[in-house]
């Protein structure tokens, strides 16, 4: 309209779902006024994310925190339920939980936006640093006997979302926090800081639950699909791809936390999401036959 | 790719059947409880303090 300025504010699909799953899963506001968790009964089930159940809004149970409560706790057992919980988010959505769902990704996200130098490290760094979550999730929180080594020593998000606010909002834990409480802040505010000039570097680097979600990634019920008759060869998605994954050579990496930018940007719509288990009938596949699906 | 898909669908439905059984010996073994109990008392080692 001439003569108008409009000044519109564009939210992605990603922005909103992410948005509105950190809404869900910490939706106990009251907590965070007093100083408080919750302590309903919902949080028998695990989250699909890396969600602390000490954060004051937390109406459900971190996974990585309650399989580190079961391998390590008083009485060590083989941990069925939160296992089995976690294969069944994994086979469902795979990735879907650290693009779309998981409330650090989106702090990590929303800081990557800050004004500043974008970097994406060589891949001779890289490719070797994306194995050390799978080292983190075996040792940290699996193997190693003793205490829940990655909650206590590691775990930014908890850090964030539960030690921050309660001691903000409680006197007495105040009084109580020392060096550790210090360590962990020292922790988060690097990962805090590297956010602002490499995209994600905790889910890329360090993540547990992000290591085992992408064992999955490849055959969960929630796919990207790439048609290669209508691929054009442009280099858009790969640009585009916060993980820096080979996206027409590799479209279902174990990196790839499903953010949908790629398709986001495709202008032939050559990259779609699709359901493993879909009833209608495939289109016939363009011969050819480039990139993994 | 068809067989390749094939053998994802087949994946994932193992996975899925695996996943559904742990939850179940899960829950006969009453895991849930601990997890609730856990969940409801402030976590100190999870914000650093413990």
């Amino acid at each position: 309209m001439p003569g108008v300025h409009r000044n519109r504010i564009k939210i992605s699909f990603q922005r909103i779902v992410q948005l509105a799953a950190a809404a869900l899963f910490n939706g106990y506001a009251a907590g965070f006024r007093r100083g408080r968790i919750f302590t309903g009964s919902s949080k028998a089930v695990c989250v699909p994310v890396l969600n602390c159940y000490s954060c004051p809004g937390a109406l459900g149970a971190c996974p990585i925190g309650a399989l580190q409560t079961a391998v390590g706790g008083v009485r060590p057992h083989f941990p069925f339920y939160v296992l089995g919980l976690l294969m069944l988010f994994g086979v469902a959505l795979g990735r879907v939980s650290c693009g779309l769902l998981c409330p650090f990704g989106l702090v990590q996200d929303l800081l990557h936006k800050a004004p500043g130098p974008k970097f994406q490290p060589p891949r001779r760094i890289d490719k070797p640093g994306r194995y050390i979550k799978y080292v983190v999730f075996l040792f940290l929180v699996l193997l190693l006997p003793g205490p829940p080594y990655f909650c206590k020593y590691i775990c930014p998000a908890g850090t964030l979302s539960g030690g921050i606010p309660l001691l903000l909002a409680n006197p007495e834990l105040q009084k109580a926090a020392g060096a550790l409480f210090d360590w962990k802040l020292l922790i988060l505010a690097v990962i805090l800081m590297v956010s602002v000039f490499i995209h994600r570097p905790f889910c890329r680097y360090l993540c547990p639950l992000g290591a085992f979600y992408s064992v999955f990634n490849r055959f969960s019920l929630c796919q990207m699909h790439l048609d290669a008759s209508k691929c054009v060869d442009c280099g858009k998605c790969q640009r585009s791809c916060p993980m820096a994954v080979e996206v027409t050579g590799d479209l279902n990496s174990p990196e790839c936390i499903r953010c949908g930018k790629c398709k986001e940007v495709c202008s032939t719509h050559a990259i779609s999401w699709e359901f493993l288990f879909k009833l209608r009938k495939q289109k016939k596949e363009a011969s050819g036959g480039r990139g993994r699906i | 790719m068809k067989e390749n898909r094939n053998v994802k669908r087949v994946v994932a439905g193992i996975v899925l059947a695996v996943a559904f059984s742990c939850i179940t010996v899960g829950l006969a073994r009453q895991e849930q409880l601990e997890v609730l109990g856990k969940a409801v008392n402030i976590c100190l080692e999870c914000i650093g303090i413990g």
